[in-house]
């Protein structure tokens, strides 16, 4: 049997960031995951590290991802030294384009609560009217109806696809090990730690952490954990490769260090269906035109999409199983983001075995106590 | 590089290529009368800038895309020639049309 | 809007021709959509151009035989949809068609796609280069404009379209330099078990005797059991070289090199639409798995010609024929005895046309190095990732195509892997010991041909207009 001293169940953003720190830390991690053709929504990613506009009514989110935002210099320039492998990151701060006046005023409305949400938290959004944004995008031309938009400078860009092989390359080079097509159909805890087992194999482990995207909800239950999720199908264009014409990244638009362009993403309650549709390729587009209206002539190169782990109010669980200490289940949408964070200090949390006070908001016990409330 | 060695009952017309005329013949790929015009290329790849010239000619290997009337990444080897059709070679990562 | 069609077709080469004429003989509505501006598929590409006598005699009578079938679709009352690219299709089925600036959607609840192959990825090093082009482009310049080669030629590759290419370009005056014929000599005797069975089909064995034949007659050199080529040159083709198996490296200079290793289905529709697909290692490729009248695992989507498996003009008819039958069956045009009994003659047909092909399969079965081409080989020529790279890539926990998809960037150009996905599982498949049909292929996604944002933002301002 092979045995580890932490067993991670996934290979995703999730599973990866926290493998990848917990061998940092010295831990022998092994890290099991599923088949090339599963769900992952680890390849379906936007590749924005992004902070403006988040966490609303959950100033715990919101100081989790600022401080992922203010790790990820660091855990970048560490990455790649590891892993050998760029990741194409960049802190340039990031862009939400508003369309008409009423969009630019809500927007500038919503920021403000956010940032009265924190006391004394430094300002780190603004507002830039249609002029402001001109000269800051002096190569773009945009569409008529752009009015505006915020700027937080917390916001940057990194390849997620370069970020997910460097995370497992460091894993790797660090001495533990990514396996692929292993997919965990049973969590067990034995005489000597868990018992994880595939279909035609069994590993060991002293901790196990569950970060299986959508499929966490069945094996987190193995180990008495029920965490609530559901799929959310998101969709993303890309051209062609393009001459650089769009320095900052913006929410739902960006250029991407090889020259294409994403668009993205659908927001779609469609089951565990990763297809896409015509309808929304042409919402996209049309989306993106109304922006940068030259945009028009730029051959579609691919349309794909991937399913977001959502959680009911779409925040992170992150949870020990009481009946089964050493078990953790994982889970968030916002991976790449959270992924400096999840390396560096849920990793070392899992370390110790004990999850510390300011992730206790994260534990899925939430949602029950919202429905004590409600009744 | 390839030649025509036979007068075609098709209509001869011009074309232009990065602004020099030549001849081809009306309703024949545009893939082709690139493929002998020098210098025999038709693009450079966005990632490297290497020469590519038409390789298959039937739509699959995307290494004959020009300009043609403005319009950039077409494949050439799907265009009929017709007259007047102005061509230019297109070189690495193409701007933001205009 | 005007009422769709009972039935689209994609692909108007010599199966979606005839499946097209006979739907349209039983009063079925049929849309034939095709990328080519005229009727003919690759096979018949430029039938209805008339050629002068000497191209149109190289061409030869195989080719001139298309003519007929072509004027007799023309006439049948088929709506023909030419020069028009499909990127997309849905269930439904609804499928995304652009014609010239205008996008639009046909909708049929049948769909028939009869796309054809394309030719095998046969990547080596410097295939790259201008002046590299392959046979069956050659071939489409030779019919659709009488274009050759200006000087003599080599030609490198195995299967009949080289030596029904050389014919031709012969019977036009063309020159040829040389034949690197890379069929492995070991194929012959595993090829003669099934001699017998191929001499139902003797007269396209006779053909193919004959091109030899009036190749060797020329006395050009022509040079067997080549195991690796290659191509040099600065910006474009100068040299090639070749490896005999077991010999020495031997170079020349060249201006133009041919290269073919046989062709497989387009299975990009049918892996993009979730079909089941079976891994033939008699022609090394992907198929969609299909029942007698050619559906496939989807409901209503049907599938003929050379993407059902490779069978040749002939069989392609046939089986276009075939499903022709079987969809009227479907729409209760005919009940299934009378389908029965009108498909047993063309199902007899189509087994004579398909009985030379395990012989040919064998005969030119590919040589191994075009599937595990050398480490700095570029693979994928949009993103131009070599072998090395994949392999690498793949190492880091053993992934799959997928996985090395997105770790190098394999399969992400505009041609969506259509020339490197087969390398890509050979090589993981060979890493990892594994049959290329357990490794699988890229996940599939639209485009499947180009389509601007700007094609597509027009399609949401109609729907919002609705």
């Amino acid at each position: 049997m092979q045995s580890a001293e932490v067993i991670i169940v996934g290979a995703g953003m999730v599973g990866s960031a926290v493998a990848y720190g917990l061998a940092r830390a010295g831990r022998r991690v092994l890290v099991l995951d599923g088949g090339d053709g599963d769900f992952r929504a680890a390849r379906a990613n936007f590749g924005l590290v992004w902070v403006q506009g988040k966490g609303a009514d959950m100033p715990a989110y919101q100081v989790l991802t600022r401080d992922s935002s203010d790790l990820w210099p660091q855990f970048a320039g560490e990455l790649a030294e590891v892993a050998g492998v760029p990741v194409d990151y960049e802190r340039k701060g990031g862009l939400a384009f508003c369309l008409g006046d009423r969009d630019f005023e809500a927007r500038g409305l919503a920021l403000h609560r956010l940032h009265n949400q924190l006391s004394a938290a430094e300002q780190d959004c603004e507002m830039l009217d249609r002029v402001a944004l001109e000269k800051r995008l002096p190569r773009v031309e945009f569409g008529n109806n752009v009015s505006g938009a915020s700027y937080c400078w917390r916001d940057g860009q990194v390849n997620p696809l370069r970020l997910l092989q460097a995370m497992h390359a460091g894993i790797e080079r660090l001495g533990g090990r990514v396996l692929a097509a292993c997919e965990v159909s049973q969590i067990e805890r034995g005489e000597q730690g868990f018992r994880v087992a595939t279909a035609n194999q069994v590993f060991g482990a002293d901790k196990v952490v569950i970060a299986a995207g959508v499929a966490t909800k069945g094996l987190a239950l193995q180990v008495g954990l029920d965490v609530p999720l559901r799929p959310q199908r998101g969709q993303v264009l890309v051209t062609e490769r393009m001459a650089p014409f769009l320095p900052l990244p913006a929410s739902g638009l960006r250029q991407t260090a090889e020259g294409t362009v994403m668009i993205g993403a659908t927001k779609e309650e469609v089951g565990l269906d990763a297809g896409t549709t015509m309808s929304s390729a042409a919402y996209l587009a049309d989306k993106a035109l109304q922006v940068v209206p030259r945009l028009a002539g730029a051959r579609l190169v691919r349309q794909w999409s991937g399913l977001r782990v959502m959680t009911p109010d779409s925040f992170p669980v992150y949870a020990q199983s009481q009946s089964h200490p050493g078990a953790f289940a994982l889970l968030c949408h916002s991976g790449v983001t959270l992924a400096a964070c999840h390396a560096e200090r849920l990793a070392e949390a899992i370390d110790r075995g004990v999850l510390p006070a300011n992730l206790e908001p994260f534990h899925h016990q939430r949602f029950s106590r919202d429905v004590r409330q409600a009744i | 590089m390839f030649v025509r060695p036979f007068d075609s009952q098709q209509k001869a017309v011009p074309v232009v290529i990065d602004g020099e005329t030549v001849m081809a013949a009306e309703g024949e790929m545009l893939a082709s009368v690139l493929l002998r015009t020098v210098p025999f290329y038709t693009r450079t790849t966005p990632v490297s800038e290497s020469r590519r010239a038409p390789y298959c000619l039937m739509g699959v290997c995307f290494d004959c895309l020009a300009v043609v009337d403005g319009v950039a990444s077409v494949q050439t080897c799907l265009v009929p020639v017709r007259a007047g059709m102005r061509v230019e070679r297109q070189h690495g990562r193409r701007e933001v049309p205009l | 809007m005007s009422p769709g069609p009972d039935v689209i077709i994609l692909g108007a080469g010599p199966a979606g021709m005839a499946a097209a004429t006979r739907l349209r003989d039983c009063g079925v509505a049929v849309t034939l959509i095709d990328e080519q501006p005229a009727l003919g598929g690759q096979i018949w590409r430029g039938i209805e151009t008339s050629h002068n006598g000497p191209l149109e005699n190289a061409l030869g009578k195989d080719y001139r035989a298309g003519a007929g079938p072509a004027a007799v679709l023309r006439a049948s009352g088929a709506e023909l949809r030419l020069a028009a690219q499909v990127w997309q299709i849905e269930e439904g089925w609804r499928v995304f068609v652009k014609t010239g600036d205008a996008v639009g959607m046909v909708t049929a609840p049948i769909l028939l796609l009869a796309s054809g192959a394309q030719e095998r990825p046969n990547p080596f090093p410097g295939w790259t280069l201008p002046g590299v082009v392959s046979v069956g482009g050659a071939q489409i310049m030779l019919k659709t404009s009488g274009q050759v080669p200006e000087n003599p030629v080599w030609v490198a590759g195995s299967g009949p379209l080289p030596l029904l290419y050389m014919t031709q370009l012969l019977a036009l005056g063309g020159r040829l330099a040389g034949y690197l014929d890379t069929a492995p000599r070991e194929n012959f005797s595993k090829a003669l078990p099934h001699f017998p069975a191929a001499l139902t089909g003797w007269r396209d064995l006779y053909k193919g005797a004959r091109w030899l034949w009036q190749l060797r007659r020329t006395g050009i050199p022509v040079i067997s059991d080549v195991a690796e080529i290659e191509a040099k040159g600065n910006d474009r083709l100068e040299t090639i070289a070749y490896r005999r198996r077991g010999g020495e490296w031997i170079s020349m200079p060249a201006e133009v090199l041919l290269a073919h290793e046989g062709v497989v289905p387009g299975v990009h529709f049918t892996l993009a639409l979730g079909c089941e697909h079976d891994w033939r290692d008699d022609q090394l490729c992907f198929a969609p798995r299909l029942d007698d009248w050619g559906e496939t695992s989807r409901e209503g989507l049907f599938v003929a010609g050379d993407g059902a498996g490779i069978g040749g003009a002939e069989a392609a008819r046939l089986r276009g024929e075939i499903t022709a039958i079987g969809i009227a069956r479907r729409l209760g045009k005919s009940s299934e005895s009378e389908a029965a009994r009108l498909a047993k003659s063309p199902r007899r047909e189509l087994a004579r046309a398909l009985a030379t092909r395990p012989f040919l399969d064998a005969l030119y079965r590919p040589r191994p190095e075009i599937f595990v081409p050398a480490a700095e080989t570029v693979v994928c020529r949009c993103e131009e990732v070599t072998a090395k790279q994949i392999l690498d890539a793949a190492r880091l926990g053993g992934s799959g195509p997928n996985q090395v998809k997105a770790f190098t960037r394999a399969g992400m150009g505009p041609c969506q892997g259509r020339q490197c996905g087969y390398t890509v599982s050979h090589l993981l498949a060979r890493q990892q010991d594994k049959s290329v049909g357990d490794v699988g292929f890229f996940h599939i996604r639209p485009p499947l041909k180009p389509v601007s944002l700007g094609d597509l933002a027009a399609l949401h301002v109609e729907e919002s207009a609705l």
